[in-house]
Protein backbone atom coordinates (compact mmCIF):
# COMPACT_ATOMS: atom_id res chain seq x y z
CA UNK A 1 0.00 0.00 0.00
CA UNK A 2 2.63 2.67 0.78
CA UNK A 3 4.72 1.48 -2.04
CA UNK A 4 2.18 2.21 -4.01
CA UNK A 5 1.81 5.42 -2.92
CA UNK A 6 5.54 5.94 -3.50
CA UNK A 7 5.36 4.46 -6.79
CA UNK A 8 2.56 7.31 -7.90
CA UNK A 9 4.86 9.76 -6.99
CA UNK A 10 7.80 8.92 -8.82
CA UNK A 11 5.49 8.70 -12.19
CA UNK A 12 7.30 10.90 -14.24
CA UNK A 13 10.92 9.18 -13.55
CA UNK A 14 9.19 5.91 -13.72
CA UNK A 15 8.19 6.93 -17.11
CA UNK A 16 11.79 7.73 -18.30
CA UNK A 17 13.03 4.48 -16.66
CA UNK A 18 10.13 2.87 -18.69
CA UNK A 19 11.04 4.52 -22.04
CA UNK A 20 14.74 3.97 -21.43
CA UNK A 21 13.56 -0.16 -21.28
CA UNK A 22 11.42 -0.07 -23.54
CA UNK A 23 13.87 1.44 -26.16
CA UNK A 24 16.28 -1.25 -25.13
CA UNK A 25 14.43 -4.30 -25.51
CA UNK A 26 13.37 -2.66 -29.05
CA UNK A 27 17.38 -2.52 -29.93
CA UNK A 28 17.99 -5.91 -28.48
CA UNK A 29 14.92 -7.64 -30.10
CA UNK A 30 15.12 -6.29 -33.46
CA UNK A 31 18.92 -7.03 -33.63
CA UNK A 32 18.13 -10.91 -32.41
CA UNK A 33 15.81 -10.45 -35.53
CA UNK A 34 17.95 -9.22 -38.04
CA UNK A 35 20.64 -11.35 -37.01
CA UNK A 36 18.83 -14.32 -37.65
CA UNK A 37 18.23 -12.79 -41.24
CA UNK A 38 21.95 -12.54 -42.03
CA UNK A 39 22.73 -16.03 -40.69
CA UNK A 40 19.62 -18.08 -42.92
CA UNK A 41 20.93 -15.22 -45.98
CA UNK A 42 24.12 -16.58 -45.57
CA UNK A 43 23.63 -20.45 -45.25
CA UNK A 44 21.51 -19.91 -48.29
CA UNK A 45 24.59 -18.40 -50.58
CA UNK A 46 26.67 -21.05 -49.29
CA UNK A 47 24.29 -23.52 -50.59
CA UNK A 48 23.81 -21.81 -54.28
CA UNK A 49 26.61 -19.52 -54.40
CA UNK A 50 24.68 -18.13 -57.86
CA UNK A 51 22.04 -17.27 -56.77
CA UNK A 52 23.81 -14.32 -54.09
CA UNK A 53 22.73 -10.70 -55.98
CA UNK A 54 18.85 -12.29 -54.96
CA UNK A 55 19.48 -13.32 -51.65
CA UNK A 56 21.25 -9.91 -50.73
CA UNK A 57 18.47 -7.56 -52.06
CA UNK A 58 16.21 -9.37 -50.11
CA UNK A 59 17.95 -10.21 -46.58
CA UNK A 60 18.36 -6.33 -47.45
CA UNK A 61 14.88 -5.25 -47.73
CA UNK A 62 13.67 -7.81 -44.78
CA UNK A 63 16.03 -6.35 -42.60
CA UNK A 64 14.80 -2.64 -43.44
CA UNK A 65 10.92 -3.58 -42.94
CA UNK A 66 12.22 -5.33 -39.42
CA UNK A 67 14.06 -1.94 -38.68
CA UNK A 68 10.75 -0.62 -38.97
CA UNK A 69 9.24 -2.08 -36.26
CA UNK A 70 12.19 -1.49 -34.07
CA UNK A 71 12.30 2.27 -34.98
CA UNK A 72 7.83 2.44 -33.83
CA UNK A 73 8.96 1.25 -30.59
CA UNK A 74 11.70 3.84 -30.58
CA UNK A 75 9.41 6.41 -31.90
CA UNK A 76 7.13 5.51 -28.83
CA UNK A 77 9.66 5.88 -26.55
CA UNK A 78 10.61 9.28 -27.54
CA UNK A 79 7.33 10.35 -27.28
CA UNK A 80 7.04 9.16 -23.61
CA UNK A 81 9.98 11.62 -22.87
CA UNK A 82 8.63 14.81 -24.80
CA UNK A 83 4.72 14.68 -24.54
CA UNK A 84 3.59 15.67 -21.36
CA UNK B 1 51.42 8.45 -56.64
CA UNK B 2 51.16 7.69 -53.23
CA UNK B 3 52.77 10.48 -52.03
CA UNK B 4 50.58 12.89 -53.96
CA UNK B 5 47.32 11.04 -52.28
CA UNK B 6 48.65 11.24 -48.90
CA UNK B 7 49.84 14.51 -48.76
CA UNK B 8 46.28 16.63 -48.49
CA UNK B 9 45.45 14.36 -45.69
CA UNK B 10 48.73 15.12 -44.08
CA UNK B 11 47.94 19.25 -44.26
CA UNK B 12 44.82 17.83 -42.67
CA UNK B 13 45.79 16.37 -40.25
CA UNK B 14 48.54 18.84 -39.09
CA UNK B 15 45.77 21.14 -38.44
CA UNK B 16 44.55 18.75 -36.18
CA UNK B 17 48.10 18.42 -34.41
CA UNK B 18 48.72 22.34 -34.20
CA UNK B 19 45.40 23.68 -32.70
CA UNK B 20 45.37 21.73 -29.32
CA UNK B 21 48.67 24.37 -28.45
CA UNK B 22 45.15 26.65 -28.27
CA UNK B 23 43.54 23.95 -25.76
CA UNK B 24 47.02 24.20 -24.16
CA UNK B 25 46.98 28.07 -23.69
CA UNK B 26 43.30 28.40 -21.71
CA UNK B 27 43.82 25.00 -19.77
CA UNK B 28 47.04 26.65 -17.65
CA UNK B 29 44.66 29.69 -16.97
CA UNK B 30 41.29 27.29 -15.87
CA UNK B 31 40.21 24.20 -16.65
CA UNK B 32 36.73 24.13 -16.79
CA UNK B 33 34.65 26.26 -19.08
CA UNK B 34 34.93 29.50 -20.12
CA UNK B 35 32.90 32.04 -17.73
CA UNK B 36 31.22 34.12 -20.55
CA UNK B 37 30.12 31.10 -22.86
CA UNK B 38 27.23 29.21 -21.71
CA UNK B 39 27.42 25.48 -21.38
CA UNK B 40 27.51 23.18 -24.31
CA UNK B 41 23.95 21.39 -24.02
CA UNK B 42 23.59 18.67 -26.45
CA UNK B 43 20.09 17.77 -26.48
CA UNK B 44 19.50 21.27 -27.57
CA UNK B 45 22.27 21.18 -30.17
CA UNK B 46 20.74 17.63 -31.71
CA UNK B 47 17.18 19.20 -31.77
CA UNK B 48 18.31 22.56 -33.36
CA UNK B 49 19.80 20.72 -35.93
CA UNK B 50 16.96 18.23 -36.88
CA UNK B 51 14.28 20.48 -36.42
CA UNK B 52 12.68 22.90 -38.54
CA UNK B 53 13.64 26.73 -38.21
CA UNK B 54 12.32 30.29 -39.63
CA UNK B 55 15.75 30.99 -40.73
CA UNK B 56 18.52 28.58 -41.82
CA UNK B 57 21.53 29.56 -39.39
CA UNK B 58 24.92 28.98 -41.28
CA UNK B 59 27.46 29.74 -38.57
CA UNK B 60 28.05 31.21 -34.69
CA UNK B 61 31.98 32.18 -34.13
CA UNK B 62 30.88 33.88 -30.38
CA UNK B 63 29.13 36.68 -30.89
CA UNK B 64 28.81 36.66 -34.73
CA UNK B 65 26.12 34.85 -36.16
CA UNK B 66 25.85 34.12 -39.82
CA UNK B 67 22.26 33.07 -40.78
CA UNK B 68 19.54 33.17 -43.84
CA UNK B 69 16.73 34.33 -43.09
CA UNK B 70 13.49 33.74 -44.42
CA UNK B 71 10.27 34.88 -45.18
CA UNK B 72 7.29 34.63 -42.70
CA UNK B 73 3.93 34.21 -44.29
CA UNK B 74 0.91 34.21 -42.47
CA UNK B 75 -2.69 34.40 -41.95
CA UNK B 76 -3.93 36.51 -38.51
CA UNK B 77 -7.76 36.20 -38.00
CA UNK B 78 -7.37 39.28 -36.00
CA UNK B 79 -4.91 40.99 -38.41
CA UNK B 80 -4.99 39.18 -41.97
CA UNK B 81 -2.52 38.99 -44.36
CA UNK B 82 1.25 39.16 -43.30
CA UNK B 83 4.46 38.84 -45.14
CA UNK B 84 7.54 40.17 -43.71
CA UNK B 85 11.32 38.41 -43.21
CA UNK B 86 12.42 36.48 -40.28
CA UNK B 87 14.71 38.86 -39.58
CA UNK B 88 13.01 40.77 -37.81
CA UNK B 89 12.85 38.50 -34.90
CA UNK B 90 16.29 39.22 -34.44
CA UNK B 91 16.69 35.04 -34.01
CA UNK B 92 13.94 34.63 -31.73
CA UNK B 93 14.44 37.73 -29.23
CA UNK B 94 12.54 40.49 -30.86
CA UNK B 95 8.77 40.17 -31.46
CA UNK B 96 6.86 42.21 -34.63
CA UNK B 97 3.85 43.65 -35.03
CA UNK B 98 2.48 41.28 -32.12
CA UNK B 99 3.98 38.08 -33.72
CA UNK B 100 6.47 36.16 -31.86
CA UNK B 101 8.37 32.97 -31.77
CA UNK B 102 7.16 31.31 -28.39
CA UNK B 103 9.96 30.67 -25.85
CA UNK B 104 7.55 28.83 -23.60
CA UNK B 105 5.71 25.41 -23.29
CA UNK B 106 2.67 24.52 -25.71
CA UNK B 107 4.14 26.32 -29.04
CA UNK B 108 7.86 26.01 -27.83
CA UNK B 109 9.30 27.13 -31.53
CA UNK B 110 6.92 28.33 -33.35
CA UNK B 111 5.09 31.06 -34.18
CA UNK B 112 2.51 32.93 -32.49
CA UNK B 113 0.58 36.05 -31.89
CA UNK B 114 0.22 37.97 -28.59
CA UNK B 115 -2.64 39.60 -28.49
CA UNK B 116 -3.36 42.97 -26.87
CA UNK B 117 -4.91 41.36 -24.06
CA UNK B 118 -2.10 39.05 -23.67
CA UNK B 119 -4.09 35.81 -25.07
CA UNK B 120 -1.48 33.39 -26.85
CA UNK B 121 -3.16 32.18 -29.70
CA UNK B 122 -1.43 30.55 -32.93
CA UNK B 123 -1.66 32.38 -36.69
CA UNK B 124 -2.18 30.16 -39.65
CA UNK B 125 1.34 29.70 -40.53
CA UNK B 126 2.51 29.79 -44.35
CA UNK B 127 6.24 30.23 -44.01
CA UNK B 128 8.72 29.48 -46.56
CA UNK B 129 10.78 27.57 -43.37
CA UNK B 130 14.24 25.86 -43.60
CA UNK B 131 12.59 22.88 -44.39
CA UNK B 132 10.18 24.20 -47.11
CA UNK B 133 13.19 25.91 -48.65
CA UNK B 134 15.43 22.60 -48.82
CA UNK B 135 12.43 20.96 -50.60
CA UNK B 136 12.23 23.99 -53.27
CA UNK B 137 16.08 23.74 -53.52
CA UNK B 138 16.04 19.71 -54.00
CA UNK B 139 12.94 20.20 -56.78
CA UNK B 140 15.15 22.53 -58.42
CA UNK B 141 18.07 20.48 -58.14
CA UNK B 142 15.84 17.53 -59.67
CA UNK B 143 14.19 19.27 -62.08
CA UNK B 144 17.24 20.60 -64.27
CA UNK B 145 19.12 16.82 -63.77
CA UNK B 146 15.76 15.35 -65.68
CA UNK B 147 14.53 18.09 -67.62
CA UNK B 148 18.51 17.86 -69.19
CA UNK B 149 18.44 14.01 -69.08
CA UNK B 150 15.19 13.97 -71.02
CA UNK B 151 16.52 16.64 -73.74
CA UNK B 152 19.90 14.67 -74.02
CA UNK B 153 17.08 11.50 -74.56
CA UNK B 154 15.84 13.39 -77.51
CA UNK B 155 18.63 14.66 -79.14
CA UNK B 156 20.43 11.03 -78.69
CA UNK B 157 17.87 9.30 -79.63
CA UNK B 158 18.52 5.84 -81.29
CA UNK B 159 21.95 6.24 -80.10
CA UNK B 160 23.91 4.77 -77.18
CA UNK B 161 22.94 7.03 -73.59
CA UNK B 162 26.93 8.73 -72.77
CA UNK B 163 27.52 10.11 -69.45
CA UNK B 164 24.88 11.00 -67.15
CA UNK B 165 21.99 10.04 -69.17
CA UNK B 166 23.53 6.41 -68.62
CA UNK B 167 23.61 6.38 -64.73
CA UNK B 168 20.25 7.92 -65.14
CA UNK B 169 19.08 5.00 -67.69
CA UNK B 170 20.50 2.34 -65.07
CA UNK B 171 18.48 3.25 -62.50
CA UNK B 172 15.18 4.12 -64.16
CA UNK B 173 15.90 0.55 -65.81
CA UNK B 174 16.26 -0.88 -62.11
CA UNK B 175 13.21 0.68 -60.70
CA UNK B 176 11.39 -0.76 -63.47
CA UNK B 177 12.55 -4.13 -64.01
CA UNK B 178 13.31 -4.96 -60.46
CA UNK B 179 10.53 -3.04 -58.62
CA UNK B 180 7.29 -1.96 -60.68
CA UNK B 181 7.65 -5.24 -63.17
CA UNK B 182 7.73 -7.80 -60.45
CA UNK B 183 5.58 -6.36 -58.18
CA UNK B 184 2.55 -4.92 -60.45
CA UNK B 185 2.62 -7.40 -63.23
CA UNK B 186 3.03 -6.47 -66.85
CA UNK B 187 -0.72 -5.25 -67.71
CA UNK B 188 -0.65 -2.21 -65.07
CA UNK B 189 2.95 -1.07 -64.17
CA UNK B 190 3.37 1.47 -66.61
CA UNK B 191 0.58 3.64 -65.16
CA UNK B 192 2.37 3.76 -62.07
CA UNK B 193 6.12 4.43 -63.21
CA UNK B 194 6.36 8.12 -63.39
CA UNK B 195 5.23 8.29 -59.71
CA UNK B 196 7.62 5.55 -58.42
CA UNK B 197 10.77 7.26 -60.60
CA UNK B 198 9.75 10.47 -58.59
CA UNK B 199 9.31 9.03 -54.88
CA UNK B 200 12.51 7.16 -55.32
CA UNK B 201 14.16 10.14 -56.74
CA UNK B 202 12.91 12.39 -54.24
CA UNK B 203 13.25 10.79 -51.40
CA UNK B 204 16.98 9.91 -52.55
CA UNK B 205 18.11 13.26 -53.16
CA UNK B 206 16.42 14.63 -50.27
CA UNK B 207 18.22 11.97 -47.94
CA UNK B 208 21.44 12.42 -49.51
CA UNK B 209 21.04 16.41 -49.53
CA UNK B 210 20.37 16.19 -45.40
CA UNK B 211 24.01 14.63 -45.06
CA UNK B 212 25.76 17.82 -46.37
CA UNK B 213 26.60 19.83 -43.89
CA UNK B 214 27.04 22.89 -46.43
CA UNK B 215 24.69 25.82 -47.05
CA UNK B 216 22.04 25.46 -49.82
CA UNK B 217 22.02 21.34 -48.47
CA UNK B 218 22.06 20.10 -44.41
CA UNK B 219 18.14 20.52 -43.90
CA UNK B 220 16.86 17.19 -42.10
CA UNK B 221 13.78 17.48 -44.88
CA UNK B 222 12.59 13.05 -44.77
CA UNK B 223 13.27 13.48 -41.39
CA UNK B 224 10.31 15.72 -41.26
CA UNK B 225 7.08 13.93 -40.45
CA UNK B 226 4.93 15.76 -41.93
CA UNK B 227 6.92 15.38 -45.30
CA UNK B 228 7.40 11.52 -45.17
CA UNK B 229 3.42 12.01 -43.88
CA UNK B 230 2.35 13.47 -47.42
CA UNK B 231 4.58 10.82 -48.98
CA UNK B 232 2.46 8.01 -47.54
CA UNK B 233 -0.72 9.99 -48.00
CA UNK B 234 -0.02 9.86 -51.82
CA UNK B 235 0.88 6.28 -51.73
CA UNK B 236 -2.13 5.82 -49.91
CA UNK B 237 -4.31 8.01 -52.35
CA UNK B 238 -2.60 6.02 -55.52
CA UNK B 239 -3.85 3.00 -54.01
CA UNK B 240 -7.35 4.42 -53.27
CA UNK B 241 -8.24 5.56 -56.66
CA UNK B 242 -6.32 2.39 -58.74
CA UNK B 243 -8.57 -0.13 -56.19
CA UNK B 244 -10.65 -2.76 -58.73
CA UNK B 245 -13.36 -4.25 -57.76
CA UNK B 246 -11.21 -7.54 -56.01
CA UNK B 247 -9.22 -5.16 -53.79
CA UNK B 248 -12.39 -3.90 -52.36
CA UNK B 249 -14.01 -7.07 -52.14
CA UNK B 250 -11.26 -8.30 -50.04
CA UNK B 251 -11.48 -5.48 -47.87
CA UNK B 252 -15.28 -5.12 -47.04
CA UNK B 253 -16.37 -9.04 -47.97
CA UNK B 254 -13.00 -10.84 -47.29
CA UNK B 255 -13.14 -14.46 -48.86
CA UNK B 256 -13.48 -17.48 -46.65
CA UNK B 257 -14.43 -15.17 -43.15
CA UNK B 258 -17.76 -16.16 -41.54
CA UNK B 259 -20.66 -14.23 -42.21
CA UNK B 260 -20.88 -13.40 -38.12
CA UNK B 261 -17.83 -11.77 -38.41
CA UNK B 262 -19.37 -8.99 -41.25
CA UNK B 263 -22.84 -8.84 -40.39
CA UNK B 264 -24.48 -7.24 -37.34
CA UNK B 265 -21.33 -5.86 -36.52
CA UNK B 266 -18.73 -5.48 -39.32
CA UNK B 267 -15.60 -6.36 -37.59
CA UNK B 268 -13.71 -7.76 -40.43
CA UNK B 269 -14.38 -4.89 -42.81
CA UNK B 270 -12.88 -2.22 -39.79
CA UNK B 271 -10.22 -4.38 -39.70
CA UNK B 272 -9.50 -5.06 -43.01
CA UNK B 273 -9.87 -1.17 -43.61
CA UNK B 274 -7.57 -0.75 -39.99
CA UNK B 275 -4.71 -2.84 -42.03
CA UNK B 276 -4.80 -0.26 -45.27
CA UNK B 277 -4.68 2.89 -43.45
CA UNK B 278 -1.54 1.73 -41.25
CA UNK B 279 0.29 0.57 -44.18
CA UNK B 280 1.27 3.76 -45.64
CA UNK B 281 1.69 4.97 -42.18
CA UNK B 282 4.43 2.51 -41.37
CA UNK B 283 5.95 3.51 -44.30
CA UNK B 284 5.86 7.19 -43.16
CA UNK B 285 7.13 6.05 -39.42
CA UNK B 286 9.99 3.84 -41.11
CA UNK B 287 11.77 7.10 -43.62
CA UNK B 288 11.31 9.41 -40.64
CA UNK B 289 12.53 7.25 -37.82
CA UNK B 290 15.34 5.81 -39.80
CA UNK B 291 16.34 9.13 -41.50
CA UNK B 292 15.89 11.10 -38.09
CA UNK B 293 17.86 8.51 -35.93
CA UNK B 294 20.73 8.48 -38.27
CA UNK B 295 21.16 12.59 -38.12
CA UNK B 296 20.62 12.35 -34.31
CA UNK B 297 23.55 9.54 -34.16
CA UNK B 298 25.82 11.76 -36.32
CA UNK B 299 25.42 14.73 -33.99
CA UNK B 300 25.38 12.87 -30.85
CA UNK B 301 28.94 11.80 -31.67
CA UNK B 302 30.18 14.68 -33.15
CA UNK B 303 28.69 16.81 -29.75
CA UNK B 304 30.72 14.23 -27.46
CA UNK B 305 33.96 16.28 -28.90
CA UNK B 306 31.62 19.59 -27.24
CA UNK B 307 30.81 17.42 -24.02
CA UNK B 308 34.52 16.80 -23.24
CA UNK B 309 36.03 20.09 -24.04
CA UNK B 310 33.45 21.27 -21.34
CA UNK B 311 35.43 18.92 -18.99
CA UNK B 312 39.01 20.29 -20.00
CA UNK B 313 39.82 22.36 -23.25
CA UNK B 314 42.77 19.46 -23.89
CA UNK B 315 40.48 16.49 -23.35
CA UNK B 316 37.96 17.75 -26.11
CA UNK B 317 41.29 18.20 -28.74
CA UNK B 318 41.97 14.52 -27.49
CA UNK B 319 39.08 12.88 -27.85
CA UNK B 320 38.37 14.65 -31.60
CA UNK B 321 40.50 12.37 -33.87
CA UNK B 322 38.38 9.51 -32.52
CA UNK B 323 34.97 11.26 -33.16
CA UNK B 324 35.97 12.51 -36.16
CA UNK B 325 36.28 8.78 -37.10
CA UNK B 326 33.04 7.23 -36.23
CA UNK B 327 31.36 10.23 -37.21
CA UNK B 328 32.64 9.86 -40.90
CA UNK B 329 31.76 6.15 -40.32
CA UNK B 330 28.23 6.96 -39.52
CA UNK B 331 28.16 8.83 -42.27
CA UNK B 332 28.82 6.54 -44.30
CA UNK B 333 26.24 4.11 -43.24
CA UNK B 334 23.80 7.02 -43.36
CA UNK B 335 24.57 7.11 -47.17
CA UNK B 336 24.15 3.49 -47.33
CA UNK B 337 20.66 3.86 -45.27
CA UNK B 338 19.82 6.93 -47.75
CA UNK B 339 19.59 4.36 -50.57
CA UNK B 340 18.07 1.55 -48.95
CA UNK B 341 15.14 3.27 -47.61
CA UNK B 342 14.57 5.30 -50.44
CA UNK B 343 14.06 1.97 -52.40
CA UNK B 344 12.64 -0.17 -49.74
CA UNK B 345 9.88 3.53 -49.65
CA UNK B 346 9.28 3.00 -53.22
CA UNK B 347 9.51 -1.00 -53.25
CA UNK B 348 6.28 -0.97 -50.20
CA UNK B 349 4.53 1.49 -52.05
CA UNK B 350 4.74 -0.92 -56.22
CA UNK B 351 3.56 -3.74 -53.70
CA UNK B 352 0.67 -1.64 -52.53
CA UNK B 353 -0.51 -0.51 -56.04
CA UNK B 354 -0.03 -4.30 -57.04
CA UNK B 355 -1.89 -5.06 -54.62
CA UNK B 356 -4.91 -3.27 -55.50
CA UNK B 357 -4.37 -3.63 -59.48
CA UNK B 358 -4.02 -7.70 -58.79
CA UNK B 359 -6.10 -9.45 -61.11
CA UNK B 360 -8.36 -12.71 -59.64
CA UNK B 361 -6.99 -15.83 -60.70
Amino acid sequence: MLSFILLQAAGAALAKMGAAFGAGISAFAAGLGIGRIGASAMEAIARQPEAVGDIRSSMIVVAALIEGVAFFAVVVCLLILFIK
Amino acid sequence: MIKRRVVPWIGFLAIFLLLPLEGLALSENETHELPEEEDFQPGEFIMKHIGDAYEWHILTYKDFHLSVPLPVVLYSKYSGFHVFMSSRFNHGHDSYKGFLISHEEPHEGKLVEVLNDGTVVKPLDLSITKNVLAVFISVILLLWLFIAVARKYERTRGKAPTGFQNMIETVILFIRDDVARPSIGERHYERFMPYLLTLFFFILANNLMGLIPIFPFGANVTGNIAVTGILAFFTLMFTILSGNRYYWKEIFNAPGVPWWLKIPIPMMPVIEILGMLTKPLVLMVRLFANITAGHIIALGFFSLIFIFGNMNPSMGWAVSPLTVVFTIFMGALEILVAFIQAYVFTLLSALYFGMATAEHH
